[in-house]
């Protein structure tokens, strides 16, 4: 049994204006899982309800929300576990990461506080003796002179420090489970690879799993074992990292590959981006969401509901899509071709 | 921290200076005459000639001016021209009564408004929220004298539980040290004597505190709410922590700034509402005294009383943003 099994979990916000019973769904129906140890990567863009997903498993989000599904966690249903029990599994056996640095962390209350408040509610520690244990996760974050930091606010730690900081508090009780919501969006390009490794470095050391939440496919390709696509709140894909990397099917995902910038692409090369925006989806139920925005989107593409199933004999890859990227031999071809026309061109 | 308050303190000389010319310039064209404010409608020529010389409303105004500044700078306000005792003696027996008065409403509005306003955001949309902001919006309007009379009339005819007049009960013998009556029962250990001029302040400090009451509702329902939805909150809460420790750690001290801002404004509010409310009460506060310095054209006691209520504005507000730097660090004063 994995530490993380989340099942059929679906979310919705009460829609816009009046009170009927217009409902918008975030995510639908997604299933995923965390084993212990391991880091698992959750990717989409903006909108594809991987953020709310997350909160969903915290029991963060407002009380608007419309949850259903199980989370279960240690053989424990987060989704339905009473508040006060909730508040004993938060910050101690799951934490979380959030975004932005800048807006996480308290800026009335020093950093020594904010790390020592989650100590001391979970682990009972004297003022003291979290006072200590405070400096000792600053200095493992790689934050220096720690002690001093401790007396510190916020606004006088830099982006990447405060992120650090934020680290320090996640991990301050061991949780078995770290949520991580971008964690290095927000940062200088520069610090995001610092701090990524941290994470990684702390994470194995202490065996701690891990679900990253990410748009951004490099962060993935260095850190998960396994990857779940997201797109308009449904999974379409998932496969071990290796996997999916070297054998992306759908086309949302081949598409993201794809629009990732290359160093050793040719000079002058344009980025490929997916046509159209998240917003131009049709319901899921009306056949694939990505349809208007997919190269290959067909009649077979709109009408019926699309399932996620195996792909072919491999069963740990996961695929909704009817009709996915032909694979790996084929491609070759195409690359070959593609190669052959662009040298043709040049001669001529 | 020390040069910060000193260089505030040497900041109100010039603002105090000017006020002192302005306020010289704005009494005198008052329309009126002191004294014949003063002699009554059947004043003879040269009895308003007698008190306009003895009080020096018969030099150039130049001349005025300067005779005041001079002895302004030496540290006397003047004496009045209706009663004919120092200003700032004066001052000094009323203004304790004031500033008791000015506590009680604050100490009500403070008290009250924080967690209403608390209550108002946890519940946003609620019927309490309903019934609060609804509420606040009624004591924002209520007029100062309207309230005083309704409360005055109320407790003294229908409820009688509660003294409706006066700073103590004449037939207690309390001593008084500072003029602050309920500190000087506890200074002379005369228990009885603090208890009653305490609930002597009951009714006037609501009558006073409620527009300050109502105003720091509704802006600490806006703050928290503010507060409540940003994402510090959310990690508390991602912590663990219990709802209690969120709400006072994280939500009630982030959302306490703008509240101390109003605060801090509400002084001004204060003072007039004071003038009011000590006048249906029978308050020997300043109040009471500028009301009657107003209605006889007094120079000397109004110019006396609006630089007290400039300075005291002043150093409030200072005190205001040295408190700003111990809630918010990103704020504090080096």
């Amino acid at each position: 049994m994995a530490l993380l099994e989340v099942r059929d979990l679906s979310i919705s916000f009460p829609g816009g204006s009046g009170r009927g019973s217009a409902l918008s769904k975030a995510v639908d129906g997604v299933s995923f899982d965390v084993e212990a140890g391991q880091v698992a990567g959750l990717v989409g863009e903006s909108g594809s309800g991987k953020s709310v997903t997350s909160l969903a498993v915290m029991g963060l989000l407002p009380h608007t929300a419309r949850v259903s599904g199980s989370a279960s966690f240690d053989g424990r249903d987060l989704l339905a576990v009473p508040e006060r029990e909730l508040e004993g599994v938060r910050g101690r056996e799951v934490a979380m990461v959030f975004q932005d640095p800048m807006t996480s962390l308290n800026p009335v209350v020093t950093v020594g506080t904010q790390i020592t408040e989650v100590l001391r509610r979970h682990t009972g520690a004297s003022r003291r003796a979290a006072r200590d244990e405070a400096g000792e996760l600053l200095a493992r974050v790689g934050i220096p002179a720690p002690v001093r930091r401790l007396r510190e606010y916020p606004h006088q730690l830099s982006g990447g420090m405060r992120q650090r900081a934020m680290i320090a508090i996640a991990l301050a009780c061991s949780p078995k489970l770290l949520i991580a919501d971008e964690p290095t969006t927000a940062l200088d390009v520069t610090i995001q690879a610092q701090v990524l490794e941290l994470m990684g470095d702390l994470v194995r050391e202490r065996g701690t799993a891990m679900l990253l939440i990410t748009h951004d496919l490099g962060v993935v390709a260095g850190l998960c074992d396994t990857v779940t696509v997201m797109y308009s709140g449904r999974v379409v894909e998932r496969a071990d990292r290796h996997e999916l990397f070297a054998r992306p099917r759908h086309r949302y995902t081949s598409g993201l590959l794809a629009s990732v910038p290359r160093l050793d692409a040719p000079r002058g090369q344009r980025l490929q981006p997916i046509p159209g925006t998240p917003r131009d989806v049709i319901g899921w139920d009306a056949g694939c969401a990505f349809a208007p925005r997919c190269s290959a989107a067909d009649d077979a593409c709109r009408g019926t509901e699309l399932p996620l199933v195996s792909d072919g004999a491999r069963d740990r890859h996961l695929l909704r899509c009817a009709h996915p990227v032909p694979d790996q031999h084929d491609q070759h071809d195409q690359h070959d071709q593609h190669d052959q026309h662009d040298q043709q061109e040049r001669s001529a | 921290m020390l040069s910060f308050v000193v260089r505030r303190l040497l900041l109100l000389v010039p603002v105090l200076a000017g006020l002192v010319v302005l306020l010289f310039a704005w009494l005198r064209a008052l329309p009126g005459d002191p004294a014949r404010a003063l002699l009554g409608q059947r004043a003879t020529p040269a009895s308003i000639a007698q008190v306009n010389a003895a009080y020096g409303f018969d030099q150039p105004l130049p001349v005025q001016f300067v005779t005041y500044v001079g002895k302004l700078l030496r540290g006397d306000l003047g004496s009045s021209s209706a009663t004919g005792q120092p200003v700032l003696q004066s001052f000094l027996d009323r203004f304790p009564a004031t500033i008791e008065l000015a506590l009680a409403a604050l100490v009500f509005a403070v008290a009250l408004g924080v967690p209403l306003g608390y209550a108002a955001a946890r519940r946003a949309g609620g019927a309490l929220d309903s019934l609060l902001v609804g509420g606040s919006l009624l004591g924002v309007t209520i007029p100062v004298f309207f309230l005083a009379y309704l409360l005055k009339i109320v407790f003294s005819q229908w409820l009688p539980l509660l003294p409706t007049s006066g700073r103590q009960d004449p037939r207690i013998d309390a001593t008084h040290v500072t003029g602050f009556f309920v500190l000087d029962g506890l200074l002379t250990r005369e228990w009885d004597a603090s208890l009653d001029a305490l609930v002597h302040l009951v009714l006037p400090g609501i009558a006073l505190g409620t527009i300050p009451l109502a105003i720091i509702v509704r802006i600490t329902r806006a703050s928290v709410l503010e507060v409540l939805g940003e994402d510090h909150v959310r990690t508390a809460r991602a912590k663990g922590l219990p709802r209690g420790l969120v709400s006072r750690r994280h939500v009630l001290r982030n959302a306490l700034l703008p509240v101390v801002t109003t605060i801090g404004l509400q002084t001004g509010l204060l003072f007039s509402g004071a003038v009011l409310t000590e006048s249906v009460f029978a308050i020997n506060g300043i109040g009471s005294y500028l009301f009657q310095a107003i209605s006889q054209l007094d120079y000397a006691v109004l110019q006396g009383f609006i630089l007290f209520i400039a300075l005291t504005y002043a150093l409030v507000n200072l005190v205001v943003d040295l408190l700003y730097g111990v809630i918010d660090p990103r704020v504090r004063l080096s």
